[in-house]
């Protein structure tokens, strides 16, 4: 009975925060949009009993997704968000792996307050840091006198408003859910087999590939997932970096919901950006349950 | 018979693999090796011994490339290696952690030095194969390391070290965690692949029993400094400070004062000689097989010392005309006579009253030292009656620690001293005679001790 209990309670949570929320936007997704409150219909009227049950399954249909596909903006959308969730994702990987590596090879006594730095950004609200960006890599910005001054360049750069600006966004906001996962896979690992690698003939390079890497390999993935899924997702860093011509599914779901107050739409893009995102999701519990594995 | 001994420490022509030139090594002002010389040969079976955290291990480490002397250098082959790196020296280590790749096989671990140099694919698995079969893991060359058991897994760990059949091995307590059938199998085995390819070895191991049949030669350690080098029976019976002689085997320290014996020309010779004569065939015929086969001695120490406290050799062993030795021990009534008591040595007086002991073995230039004689339990004898013997003791049996095929008595003498003496149970019920609290009469030969100077 207890047992019974104790596995409910996360189903229930599951349910509850995941299963209803989504069906009610998959139900919202096969509806109209309409001018009214909410703004949407069919509305399910649980007065009018079993005909109107059928009258409201009726007129569900899935017009909303037959738009999207013919609409080449929404394909495009996904398929550059995608581009730059990727791309920031293995920018990310290139930037966190040394940083975490270089903290599981520093001083044990170090590594606390390492970890504390990678962990601080996290104090201060996510907003108000995705604003300085904008003061950092503005025409006038701190970055670009930082290069005139030092007479690298004459002519400002234009990074904000470009790809680039949303990259390094991601990359910033990003960087600690990948150094994180590979800072523990590298941090247990023993030393002896580095040493073991090199007495049976590797050079600290190969060794390096041939162990270190392959070991970090976990916190690999699981540092790519956690940059990926919601890179894929995300609206503040592009709307607040990003040009007009930075085109990603989170900015489009947000001008259908809130400028158009198209919200069948809108479910619809959510419901499809769900589905490509269980991919990912699918692939990284699987490397968790693998990890688990051979940690036992 | 007529092959030489295996003994190239002794050839001043040998030129050694390995020597040691007053090496040390800090770890900030901790000094884990302390100006340490040492030489040692190729084909030598090299064992250290010492107590934990000692500096075997840096030792090994030293030798492995993984940390660089303080000062003095390291030479192999006549090289100094000080500046070579792990990976370009002709030298393996088994870790004492095992330092196993966890991501991949068993297989694939054992063929990783192999493919590192480049071997043929088809010559990598044999070997690997052969490796697999010699350590007893065909079974499990798919899995992982943490899905294998602890001593399957220091078998992978020597299977690895071993695959790439190194000029020198070495082995940082390789088989402490295996049970003692499959040790004592692949102590052989090793004696094997060491006599098949030439490589040296140099093992670590906390087991005396392991060092003494394996080794050539035997290090004993303390404090970052080699105290004495010697072949096992050397070890064992003329142990060269009162730390060896308590560190190896079982042994009564009796504390007292030297003074030297009435010599006569004759036996000035004999009393140069510091070790303790064993009681039976005391010049060591060189075994007919090549070292480090435990010799004959070797062997005798083995079955006679050891097995009863850890068990029988493997049966590979050809089997040892048993010595008489055990008679001697064993038997009651032909105590040791002191008619035939030699000229020279020393007489110790100890804790001022009763007689003298004698010790006609040992060095008179010890005259008025404080000195400690150190006797084996197993070269006492014990009985009811008082014999007549160069050396007597009495005292009563305080305990008695029955070890199946031995039995340890642990006499307390009038002047409080504790003694153990060691006596193999031939007969069933003779032993019976002699029980708790019983007066008793010890009485070893004026040989049977060594005495060694008081350590400050
Ligand atoms: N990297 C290091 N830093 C500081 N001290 C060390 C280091 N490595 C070893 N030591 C010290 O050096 C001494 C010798 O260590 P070592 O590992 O050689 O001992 P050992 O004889 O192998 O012991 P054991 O039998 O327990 O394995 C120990 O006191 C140890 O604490
Ligand atoms: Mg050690």
């Amino acid at each position: 009975m207890r047992r019974a209990v104790l596995i409910a309670v996360p189903y229930l949570w599951l349910l509850a925060l995941f299963l209803v929320p989504f069906l009610i936007v998959f139900k919202i997704s096969l509806s109209d949009a309409a001018i009214a409150r909410p703004p949407y219909f069919p509305q399910l009227e649980v007065s009018e009993g079993w005909s109107g049950l059928k009258e409201f399954f009726a007129e569900l249909d899935w017009e909303n997704y037959i738009f999207l596909g013919e609409d080449v903006l929404y394909y495009q959308a996904y398929l550059s968000s995608l581009k730059i969730a990727l791309i920031s994702t293995v920018l990310t990987l290139l930037v966190g792996y040394p940083i975490a590596y270089g903290m599981a090879r520093a001083a044990p006594e170090w590594r606390p307050t390492l970890l504390m730095l990678i962990i601080l950004p996290f104090w201060t609200s996510f907003l108000i840091r995705v604003y300085a960006w904008k003061g950092i890599l503005s025409t006038e910005g701190l970055l670009n006198q930082l290069l005139m001054s030092l007479g690298i360049i004459s002519d400002p750069l234009t990074i904000l408003n470009t790809n680039t600006a949303v990259y390094i966004g991601i990359v910033y906001t990003y960087l600690p859910f990948m150094v994180l996962p590979i800072y523990s896979a590298l941090e247990k690992m023993d030393d002896s087999l580095l040493e073991a690698a090199e007495d049976l003939g590797c050079s600290r390079f190969q060794a390096f590939w041939l162990v270190t890497f392959p070991m970090s390999r976990a916190g690999v993935f699981a540092g790519c997932f956690l940059v990926f899924i919601p890179a894929l997702g995300e609206f503040v860093i592009p709307s607040l970096l990003g040009g007009s011509d930075t085109l990603m599914i989170g900015k489009v779901l947000y001008e259908e919901f809130f400028s158009n107050r198209d919200w069948p739409v809108a479910s619809a893009v959510a419901v499809i950006l769900l589905l490509i995102l269980i991919v990912p999701i699918v692939l990284f519990q699987l490397n968790q349950q693998k990890q688990q594995e051979a940690e036992q | 018979m007529a092959q030489t001994v295996f003994a190239p420490w002794n050839d001043p022509k040998e030129k050694p693999l390995i020597e040691f030139v007053n090496v040390t090594k800090r770890f900030g002002d901790f000094t884990a090796i302390d100006n340490l010389s040492q030489k040692i040969y190729a084909k030598e079976f090299f064992a250290l011994l010492g107590p934990s955290g000692c500096g075997k291990t840096t030792m090994m480490r030293m030798l492995g490339g993984f940390e660089t002397p303080t000062s003095g250098k390291i030479l192999l082959a006549g090289q100094d290696i000080g500046a070579v790196p792990p990976n370009k020296r002709a030298v393996n280590m088994m870790f004492q952690s095992y330092a196993l790749f966890p991501h991949i096989s068993v297989w694939e671990n054992i063929a990783f030095g192999l493919k590192r140099e480049g071997m043929a694919k088809v010559k990598i698995a044999a070997r690997v194969d052969e490796m697999l079969r010699l350590t007893r893991l065909e079974k499990f060359s798919g899995r992982k390391p943490h899905q294998i058991s602890g001593g399957q897994r220091q078998r992978v760990a020597l299977a690895r070290s071993l695959a790439k059949a190194p000029k020198l091995l070495l082995l940082d307590e390789p088989l402490g965690a295996l049970d003692k059938k499959l040790r004592q199998e692949t102590q052989f085995e090793l004696m094997d692949i060491q006599e098949s390819t030439g490589t040296t070895f140099v093992i670590v191991t906390h087991d005396q029993e392991e060092a003494m049949t394996v080794a050539s030669r035997v290090a004993v350690m303390d404090h970052g400094k080699i105290v004495q080098v010697a072949t096992p029976d050397v070890i064992y019976e003329a142990p060269n400070s009162v730390y060896v002689a308590d560190f190896i085997g079982d042994v009564n320290l009796i504390e007292g004062t030297a003074k030297a014996r009435k010599t006569s020309n004759t036996t000035k010779q004999l009393a140069a000689q510091p070790i303790a004569e064993p009681e039976v065939s005391p010049k060591p015929e060189p075994s007919s097989d090549r070292k480090p086969q435990p010799n004959e001695r070797g062997e005798w120490l083995h079955d006679k010392l050891l097995e009863p406290v850890l068990g029988k050799r493997a049966a590979v062993q050809k089997t040892v005309a048993t010595a008489p030795i055990s008679e001697t021990a064993t038997s009651v009534a032909p105590a040791p006579k002191p008619s035939d008591l030699p000229d020279g040595g020393l007489e110790i007086a100890w804790l001022d009253n009763g007689k003298p002991l004698i010790a006609s073995n040992a060095d008179p230039s010890l005259d008025g030292a404080k000195v400690v004689l150190a006797l084996r339990p197993e070269k006492l004898s014990i009985s009811t009656e008082e014999p007549d013997a160069a050396n007597v003791l009495r005292g009563k049996v305080i305990d008695i620690a029955y070890l199946g095929n031995i039995s340890t008595y642990y006499v307390q003498l009038e002047t409080g001293t504790m003694v153990k003496a060691q006596i193999a149970n031939t007969r069933r019920v003779s032993r019976r005679d002699i029980t708790w609290e019983d007066q008793v009469w010890l009485s070893f030969r004026a040989t049977a001790g060594v005495v060694l100077e008081q350590e400050a």
